[in-house]
């Protein structure tokens, strides 16, 4: 790889903390601090996290047909949305495979929609292609964006004294515009963990400074940096899926379990002929969750296996931090997908017993929806 | 920089042996730079005590958050004592891995065998 990694704002504040830096998507991030993992997690079940996501991507799209272009790429019915909400949604292919999933965010005047970093190129392209039949106007803000999730139960009170709105006027996948230690912010009552909190797009420029504010007002509740690791380990233990992981083009939003944001009755859509046609033919196989019965570290790429018969490969797992269990997620037969089925994942040789289950894994969150 | 104590012997693959105080009996663990690589250890996975094993022979697994690595048997010989305390709490080998994050006991067949392995000198020139 002789590609340049690319660093967030916040890059300088990682080393400072003497965190462990990884190559993530095309950037420098770091996976996890000299707390450690384990600790990094806890802290954000049990007090508050911070988490630079500054790498994800920002779009915006205005004009007269935004909106329409939006309906036209996205799964889920943008129309629905007032100003001021965010909502979660996939764009598809033809053939109803995920190109990526995202956040869309309604503004007074525009739109936004915020990317995964490991697809913003091809996301960019995508939708850049698609635009061609609308009118409108698409700016990449990525780089000028720094985004930064302050993620658990003390997260509310951390921030209240530092926004310059009430914070509890940010409920669940709404947003307000206003102030964070002095810089103007978007505040979205949104997050990736199932735990109360925030995420705050702030200017790339202003980050450093919301960033140092935040873990000097939340030190006393326990708030510390968290890396990409504890990051990957909270919304397994929800159950969130991971693009590059449990959701990439050769699985459609119906076998990714998402279903629920795939609006077919909203009009014509990219891949909403092919979803049409598998719903009508019935899904054959659907991410689940599973639940190792004994002791085992499910690895993504482990086989599952039903019978002796592999029947699927493990695209997420761990050890749920907060539960002690093997977690694990992965796409397996339909008939096969039920709450309560019992198969096996082969750990390194050795069958080990999980039942199916419905997701979160963990569920004492402080999410408020 | 990681700690490398002067008094015990060290593999290539980051094991370390400790005299036990009984003769030809060796404390078995993982090196403070060898948990530092690895993370945060959610289990490992020990042998029966009474188990024999060769030189090179993995006797057991390590489960971190980001991988899993195998145990190797430093040297030849037999495991007298397992450290049943990180069935509750694997993360000792983190926070102590030279006390009490200690993984087997093992009386060596040859005691001559672990004066060949690497000294502190050796081991830290190893890890660089």
């Amino acid at each position: 790889m002789s590609e340049q990694l690319e660093r967030t704002p916040l890059y300088d504040r990682h080393v400072a903390a003497d965190a462990k830096i990884v190559p993530f998507a095309g950037f420098e991030m770091p996976v996890q601090y000299p707390t450690g993992i384990t600790a990094e997690h806890r802290a954000v079940r049990e007090g508050a996290g911070l988490f630079d996501v500054s790498h994800m991507g920002e779009f915006v799209v205005r004009g007269p047909q935004a909106l329409e272009l939006i309906q036209h790429v996205s799964v889920n019915d943008a129309a629905k949305m007032e100003v001021g909400q965010a909502q979660y949604s996939a764009m598809c292919l033809e053939d109803g495979g995920i190109i990526d999933d995202l956040l869309i965010y309604r503004f007074r005047g525009h739109y936004m929609l915020v990317v995964n970093a490991s697809n913003l190129a091809k996301d960019w392209a995508w939708i850049e292609r698609q635009s061609e039949a609308f009118e409108c106007e698409l700016e990449d803000v990525s780089e000028r964006t720094g985004l930064i999730a302050l993620q658990g139960p003390a997260a509310r009170e951390i921030l209240r004294p530092l926004a310059s709105i009430d914070v509890d006027d940010v409920k669940y996948y709404r947003f307000s515009e206003g102030s964070v230690a002095g810089a103007p912010a978007v505040i979205s009552g949104t997050g990736y963990t199932g735990e109360d909190g925030f995420e705050l797009y702030v200017d790339a420029n202003d980050a450093p400074r919301v960033w140092d504010a935040l873990l000097d007002e939340g030190s006393g509740a326990g708030l510390i940096p968290v890396g990409l690791g504890a990051r990957d380990s909270l919304r397994l233990e929800m159950g969130y899926a991971l693009y590059g992981s449990d959701l990439d083009e050769q699985h459609t939003t119906l076998e990714a379990g998402l279903g629920w944001v795939t609006k077919l009755d909203k009009g014509d859509f990219v891949g909403r002929d092919a979803l049409l046609a598998q719903k009508e033919a019935g899904v054959v196989r659907r991410l689940v969750a599973m639940s190792l019965q004994t002791r085992g570290f499910p690895r993504p790429g482990y086989d599952v296996t039903h019978g002796g018969e592999v029947i699927g490969k493990v695209t997420s797992g761990t050890v749920s931090p907060s539960l002690g269990i093997g977690v694990a997620m992965g796409y397996v037969p339909t008939e096969l997908s039920k709450p309560g089925t019992m198969l096996q994942i082969d750990v390194r040789g050795r069958p080990i017993e999980v039942a199916v289950q419905r997701a979160p894994f963990y569920t004492g969150g402080s999410i408020k929806r | 920089m990681s700690d490398i104590p002067s008094d015990l012997r060290y593999t290539e693959e980051h094991e370390y042996l400790k005299a036990a105080g009984d003769d030809a009996v060796y404390v078995v663990g993982i090196t403070d730079y060898a948990q530092g690589e690895l993370g945060d250890v959610v289990f490992v996975e020990l042998p029966e005590a009474g188990s024999s094993f060769n030189r090179m022979e993995v006797f057991g697994t390590i489960e971190a958050v980001k991988a899993v690595s195998d145990l190797y048997c430093p040297v030849d010989g037999t495991v007298v004592e397992v450290n049943a305390a990180l069935d509750d709490d694997p993360s000792l080998v983190n926070s102590d891995p030279y006390d009490t994050g200690w993984m087997i006991k093992l009386r060596v067949d040859d005691d001559d065998e672990v004066r060949g392995l690497l000294t502190s000198d050796g081991y830290a020139d190893h890890v660089g």
